[in-house]
């Protein structure tokens, strides 16, 4: 463990408070510059905060890996057909003038 | 009709999302199936009142949520409202984050590792619908608040509060199925005990530098 000589956090009240209450906001992307810089300045001086800003953003990074799912072949072709798309070729059909190798 | 054209060219390369999607909203594959095989119909012949340079992939998510909504929801209640409390950081606490912070260091393949995309996948799932479609519109899509706001037809704000519970209670279920693996005891314990248990290389987790860039 490394030593830490930086102040304790306290989540209930100054900067960790105002960090921890934009944690979601910040991580979205939501925050206006200005507010995101203040955080920002914050979390890099404080490894609680940022600690924990980072497991949020790992988690977030989780949970969208996993909710890729693969689309059945059956109703990409079933989709394909009632709107009118070639999944035979290269490309949909209207770009099929432009892209003389496409496979027919 | 050069519009519907250029529709398959733009709205094909969505359909993993949109499928994911449905899966997520429906929890089941047939249901999801029918569900993204509707939102591309509709979409299709409403794609002349698309307008063009939009967001086609928030316009497609809208018709798609709409259609959950109107075909597949089921009546469900509401928790209670609670205000942002310091335990709001659920996860990290129980799994040890106070003491040794392992995990927040540890890579994405730990975290993943740790909990498994299918139970990942049935915690989304497990939220209430109020919860479920936001966490899923931000967390998973990556749309902004105001373009959920006009997916899901609520204000920002009430975005923002579901985007905040939501969370949170993804969180604990997270948790739940960490517990019942018997990856974290209850109560809670420092990160080397997850580590051991994990069979990971670090045993001993030292703290991190903050090294990279949030």
């Amino acid at each position: 463990m490394s030593s830490d000589t930086e102040q304790p956090c306290d989540p209930n009240s100054g900067p960790c408070r105002d960090a921890l209450q934009n944690l979601f906001v910040y991580i979205d992307g939501q925050l206006t510059m200005e507010r995101r810089l203040v955080i920002k300045e914050h979390i890099d001086r404080c490894s609680h905060c940022f600690e924990r800003f980072s497991f949020e953003l790992e988690l977030r990074q989780v949970v969208a890996q996993s909710c890729r799912d693969t689309v059945p072949e059956s109703l990409k072709m079933r989709i394909a057909e009632a709107i009118g798309c070639d999944l035979d070729s290269e490309l949909p059909p209207c770009c099929e003038q432009e892209s003389p190798d496409s496979r027919s | 009709m050069a519009d519907q054209q250029t529709f398959a060219v733009d709205a094909m390369p969505l359909m993993t999302a949109l499928y994911s999607g449905a899966l997520r909203m429906t929890r089941n594959p047939a249901d999801a199936e029918d569900l993204v095989q509707e939102t591309y119909l509709k979409a299709y012949r409403a794609y002349d009142r698309f307008e063009a340079g939009t967001n086609l992939k928030a316009w497609m998510f809208r018709i798609l949520t709409n259609t959950f909504i109107n075909t597949y929801r089921k009546k469900q209640r509401r928790p209670a409202e609670s205000e942002f409390d310091a335990d709001d950081i659920y996860l990290y606490h129980r799994l040890g984050g106070e003491q040794g912070a392992a995990l927040s260091r540890s890579a994405e393949d730990e975290l993943l590792d740790l909990f498994g995309e299918a139970e990942v996948k049935e915690a989304v799932e497990d939220l209430a619908e109020h919860y479920r479609l936001p966490v899923l519109l931000a967390d998973v899509e990556g749309f902004s608040y105001k373009e959920i706001a006009e997916i899901l037809d609520v204000p920002i704000g009430t975005v923002m509060s579901r985007l905040h519970r939501g969370r949170k209670q993804l969180q604990k279920r997270l948790y739940e199925f960490a517990k019942a693996r018997r990856l974290v005891p209850d109560p809670p314990v420092a990160l080397a005990a997850v580590a051991d248990a994990l069979n990971t290389e670090s045993s001993a987790p030292s703290l991190p530098e903050a090294d990279h860039e949030l």
